[in-house]
């Protein structure tokens, strides 16, 4: 899928100018992302939001909660990252920077794996670490806050992987939002299930072993294929 | 191999399972007449306006198309 | 030489042609055979044990769950064809296969969910199965929404083949999961009848029946396909003299 220009790396050591091409979008994108703090903060502040409307929602009792929290933190984990990802390739596209970057010779599946990775670290890994502050608020039972933290930053990566694909198959939508989410969340079903139940496990006093193998195994998994194919999907995208 | 019930209320009735048993092979068999019988009337239907359209075209008798109004049909 | 035939399948006007004699023994095998298996499986298969005269909804439960999941495959395998030897017709059975495989995915959560109410009390379980089948349904309905979203008709191909292979390399992951999770949860208020083995007087109008629906599917596909042709081609002039001729 990825193009190689190989008239123009003759004489360059070949690696040097793949992860150029990697460290350059990852350096671009970060630096865009720091820039727009406003929208570094929003998923987190729907992720705190709608933690706190599911007291007001169910009950405040913390026995009832407990039970919940493993479950909700994760839903609302996911959701929030769905929120994010409608973003992830939507200004690139606008502004035509998306054209430059698939002209440039450097490969696709880098590229995206270096925006992918850039959006983890804005969304995904904020909100594993404010996670722990919501199991609080839930009355989480103590053995789930590692469990919590581990599955998330695992699981968190991985639905940035698989998102990419649906953000970039709607990047040339005006409305794609909406059909962002549906398209993508059926996708998610699997991490969800397996970072919900390694939190659950741990609390129960059960090994989380084989969920986080999992969970690992998805991400080994979605960094192989995720990227060719939000790589193709964004030539549909963009070429129309 | 035999009719396995004794009168046909019986068989409508089967043993008071008779209506979740019939509301599926109801619904079942509508979604099948629908999936045949759709296309093919709107296959009708597209050559039907593709024969008027060719026919308004050719007794005009000049080389403008006519205007393509039928609808793009939505699954 | 021997490729011949697969070169022509993707013009859609061999393939229209063709079709056109295939179509009346397509429908009246299907048909005959839904007739078959259905009276069959309604008034002379033995009623079973446990569960009575419900059980007779298995008939078309089982086969539309079949074909359900395999019509998500052959969608995403012609949306394959399309994208690697750019072949028109791919495009055009991708397109069709959607809104068949979404009604019959339908058509197996509605009859699971009618055959729940009498065997096991209520009319929707979280069971590992039904709810992989509702979670395919998901991806039916988002390869459509993904279709009628662009107004470029090759983009609408390209996007959806690429999710529905997506799709097809999540299925399995899916089903597992889901599985595992059912296994972790499942409630003990709620006894399921195994599957145990299933008498040859039962087993053969639901062997009918899933080759019925097979059938069925097949021809569906290839109405849905016709229609789709003609209005992608109508500028052409085989379409013109056809309709001409009608």
């Amino acid at each position: 899928m990825t193009t190689v220009n190989t008239q123009q790396s003759k004489g360059v050591v070949q690696d040097v100018s793949f992860w150029a091409g990697f460290l350059a979008t990852f350096q671009r994108d970060i630096t865009l992302a720091y820039r727009n703090q406003g929208e570094l903060f929003n998923p987190l502040i729907f992720f705190l939001i709608v933690i706190t409307m599911v007291p007001l929602g169910i009950t405040p009792d913390p026995k009832m909660l407990a039970v919940l929290a493993p479950g909700m933190i994760w839903v609302v984990a996911l959701l929030a990252t769905l929120l994010s990802l409608d973003g992830l390739f939507r200004s690139d596209f606008e502004d035509g920077t998306l054209e430059q970057i698939m002209l440039s010779p450097n490969p696709l599946y880098l590229t995206v794996l270096a925006k992918v990775v850039v959006h983890w670290l804005v969304t995904g890994l904020p909100l594993t670490l404010l996670a722990p502050v919501l199991g609080v608020m839930l009355s989480l039972p103590a053995e789930g806050y590692g469990a919590l933290l581990l599955s998330l930053f695992l699981g968190t990566a991985t639905l940035s992987l698989i998102g990419s694909i649906g953000a970039a198959l709607t990047v040339g939508l005006r409305k794609g939002g909406l059909l962002l989410s549906l398209i993508v969340m059926p996708l998610y079903a699997p991490v969800l299930i397996f970072g919900a139940s390694s939190v659950s496990s741990a609390i129960e006093g059960i090994g989380i072993s084989s969920q986080v193998a999992v969970l690992g195994a998805f991400l080994a998994f979605g960094l192989m294929l995720a990227p060719f194919a939000t790589a193709g999907a964004l030539r549909v995208g963009v070429n129309g | 191999m035999q009719f396995q019930f004794d009168n046909l209320s019986e068989f409508f009735n089967m043993a008071g399972h008779g209506p979740y048993v019939w509301v599926c092979y109801l619904v079942t068999f509508i979604a099948i007449g629908y999936l045949l019988i759709a296309p093919i009337r709107t296959q009708k239907k597209l050559l039907k306006s593709y024969k008027r359209q060719e026919q308004v075209a050719q007794s005009e008798n000049s080389d403008a198309p006519a205007s393509v109004t039928e609808a793009k049909q939505s699954w | 030489m021997a490729w011949t035939w697969f070169h022509q399948l993707g013009s859609p006007r061999w393939f229209y042609e063709k079709s056109t004699a295939w179509l009346p023994w397509l429908i009246s095998i299907a048909l005959i055979l839904l007739a078959v298996g259905s009276i069959w499986g309604l008034g002379f298969a033995p009623a079973d044990a446990k569960q009575g005269n419900s059980y007779r909804i298995i008939y078309i439960h089982v086969p539309a769950a079949f074909l359900a999941l395999a019509g998500y495959y052959i969608m995403a395998i012609s949306g394959a064809i399309g994208m690697i030897w750019r072949m028109k017709v791919s495009f055009v059975v991708l397109r069709a296969a959607a809104p068949i495989g979404a009604i019959l995915t339908f058509v197996s959560l509605f009859t699971g969910a009618v055959w729940g109410k009498p065997t096991w009390g209520t009319w929707w379980v979280w069971d590992a199965r039904i709810t992989s089948m509702l979670i395919l349904f998901f991806l039916y309905l988002g390869v459509m929404a993904l279709q009628n979203a662009f107004e470029s008709e090759d983009a609408a191909n390209k996007a959806s083949a690429i999710l529905a292979l997506v799709g097809t390399v999540n299925i399995p992951i899916i089903y597992k999961s889901v599985d595992w999770w059912y296994t972790l949860h499942q409630p003990a208020t709620i006894k399921f009848t195994e599957a145990s083995t299933i008498d040859p007087s039962m087993k053969y109008p639901l062997l009918i029946m899933v080759i019925g629906f097979y059938v069925l599917y097949a021809t569906a596909l290839i109405l849905k396909t016709r229609t789709e042709i003609l209005q992608k081609e109508r500028k052409a002039k085989w379409v013109k003299d056809l309709a001409l001729a009608s």
